[in-house]
């Protein structure tokens, strides 16, 4: 609930709001136009949620709202307080990284790494709500998470790994890529 | 990017929304999710200095049956929260999945039915079934409240009957002899597409025959528009391959599409015709369980 706010002296409201950020309750100061993606990177200093639209088609700040996948650039940081959310700060725990973090590096499903954050949240999510997805359904989880590099083909292969507890891939699997017959 | 400032309110009811509204007027705008409004600000299509977000109104991300009513849609149901409603999938699946071609996981999650039709986008893709289901819409201000057929609610691109001390609070779907229904969307891709075109059908059939049927065409026109004369043509009539081709053409004549970066007029015209004999046949084939 907001609790405060300052009126400046160009009569521009703040208000005091408490956003649950991986756990942890941090209070800031916004202005109400305060979108959540710059809040978490600017204010939070949580630069892992990227920016790259910021028109809610691209994906790179996705973040988990109360456990759903959202754009955290299409939402007002006002409007999350109060509510969990969770970036990519907050999947590995204890500096011990996320089966889907480990499989996306074994698969090579990481390139420049822009669109990983978002993508490594969606899949997050689905895994938590299905922990068994099948290959339609992982592609259709990551749908929102746009990525120029990789094809998409190791990230769907890295997350139904992650979700199989088969954290790197067989060796057969690099000689298929190569071409050769198995 | 840029947003302009403005000073944010979240009233704890909906009485005290309605109230907040009524003093603020022309100078606020209701916030739902925000995915359509959030664009607006930061192309400077919206300049609001009071924005009134709906967020503490829970009872309005609800979906229920009412006896005399029919299926009463809270306005904050996220595409999500219709995707994955029982009731729906249980009365009218075409909802649920019209509902899951929207955008992209991340948009159904966080936009509403109130705000995918108050925004009155010509494209969006609840509405053109909504209509073809007869829904109408509860729009309360503190003066009191209305219901409006939808069909009449949306009534140019971005405009709606509703005014700017009002809230839409609930989508309501009559029961109803509909006996199928059905959205076929096009986009340029699975995903985070808009619709080129869109074809909303509700068919009642009776031993073969079209007792009644509603054609609902989306992105051709203004608003959502009824394919009047296919309607004509259908109804009361035998069902035959030829029949829905009569009428798929009829759709086609009657449909007003522009030319824009999505598709060209000629282009769109060729889909309704497809998409309104597809639509036909499927709403006839599969029904309502
Ligand atoms: C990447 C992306 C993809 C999209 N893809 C699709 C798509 O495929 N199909 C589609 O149809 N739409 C699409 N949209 C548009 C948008 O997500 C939907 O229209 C959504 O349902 C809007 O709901 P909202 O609550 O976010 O609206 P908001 O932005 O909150 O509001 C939209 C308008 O409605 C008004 N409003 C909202 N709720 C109420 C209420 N209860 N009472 C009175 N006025 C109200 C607001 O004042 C505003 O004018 C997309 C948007 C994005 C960002
Ligand atoms: S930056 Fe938010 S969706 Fe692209
Ligand atoms: S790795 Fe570069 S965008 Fe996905």
């Amino acid at each position: 609930m907001i609790n405060q706010t300052i009126t400046d002296k160009d009569g521009v409201k703040r208000y005091l709001i408490t956003l649950n950020v991986n756990g942890d309750a941090r209070t800031v100061l916004v202005k109400g136009n305060a979108i959540l993606a710059n809040v978490l990177r600017d204010e939070l200093n949580l630069t892992g949620t990227k920016k790259g639209c910021e028109l809610g088609d691209c994906g790179s700040c996705t973040v988990l709202l109360e456990g759903k996948p959202v754009d955290s650039c299409m939402v007002l940081a006002i409007e999350a307080d109060g509510l969990e959310i969770t970036t990519i700060e907050g999947v590995a725990v204890n500096s011990k990284l996320d089966a889907i973090q480990e499989a996306m590096i074994n698969f090579a499903a990481v390139q420049c790494g822009y669109c990983t954050p978002g993508m490594v949240l969606s899949a997050k999510a689905l895994l938590t709500r299905n922990p068994h997805p099948t290959e339609p359904e992982v592609r259709e989880a990551i749908s929102g998470n746009l990525c120029r590099c990789t094809g998409y083909v190791h990230i769907v292969e890295a997350v139904l790994a992650a979700s199989e507890g088969r954290l790197s891939p067989g060796e057969h699997e690099y000689l298929r890529e190569e071409g050769v017959s198995i | 990017m840029y947003m302009p400032d403005f000073e944010y309110h979240a009233p704890k009811t909906l009485a005290d929304a309605c109230v907040l509204l009524d003093e603020l007027g022309e100078r606020a705008i209701v916030l739902g999710g925000g995915s359509d409004i959030l664009h607006k600000l930061k192309n400077g299509h919206l300049t609001p200095e009071h924005v009134v977000s709906l967020k503490h109104m829970t009872h309005l991300t609800e979906i229920r049956h009412e006896e005399g009513r029919g299926i009463v849609i809270g306005a904050l149901v996220t595409p999500h929260g219709v995707y994955t409603s029982k009731i729906l999938q249980e009365r009218y699946l075409s909802l649920p999945m019209a509902s899951h071609e929207m955008g992209n996981p991340q948009v159904r999650n966080r936009g509403t039915v109130g705000g995918n039709i108050c925004n009155a986008s010509p494209l969006a893709d609840l509405p053109p079934l909504l209509i073809a289901l007869n829904a109408s819409v509860k729009v309360v201000q503190y003066a009191g409240e209305r219901i409006v057929p939808l069909e009449d609610f949306i009534c140019g691109p971005g405009k709606t009957l509703i005014k700017r001390d009002e809230i839409l609070t609930e989508v309501i779907i009559p029961d109803q002899p509909a006996t199928g229904s059905t959205y076929i969307k096009f986009g340029l891709r699975k995903a985070g597409a808009l619709a080129v075109v869109g074809v909303a059908v509700a068919v009642t059939v009776k031993d073969n025959v079209l007792a009644d049927v509603r054609i609902v065409m989306g992105a051709v026109a203004p608003v959502p528009m009824r394919a009047k004369d296919a309607e004509a043509l259908l109804r009361g009539q035998t069902i035959t391959d030829v029949l829905l081709e009569q009428a798929a053409d009829s759709a086609a004549a009657e449909c007003k599409p522009i030319t824009d970066l999505r598709g060209s007029a000629e282009y769109r015209r060729e889909l309704i015709r497809v998409l309104t004999r597809r639509a036909l046949r499927k709403a006839i084939d599969e029904g309502h369980v």
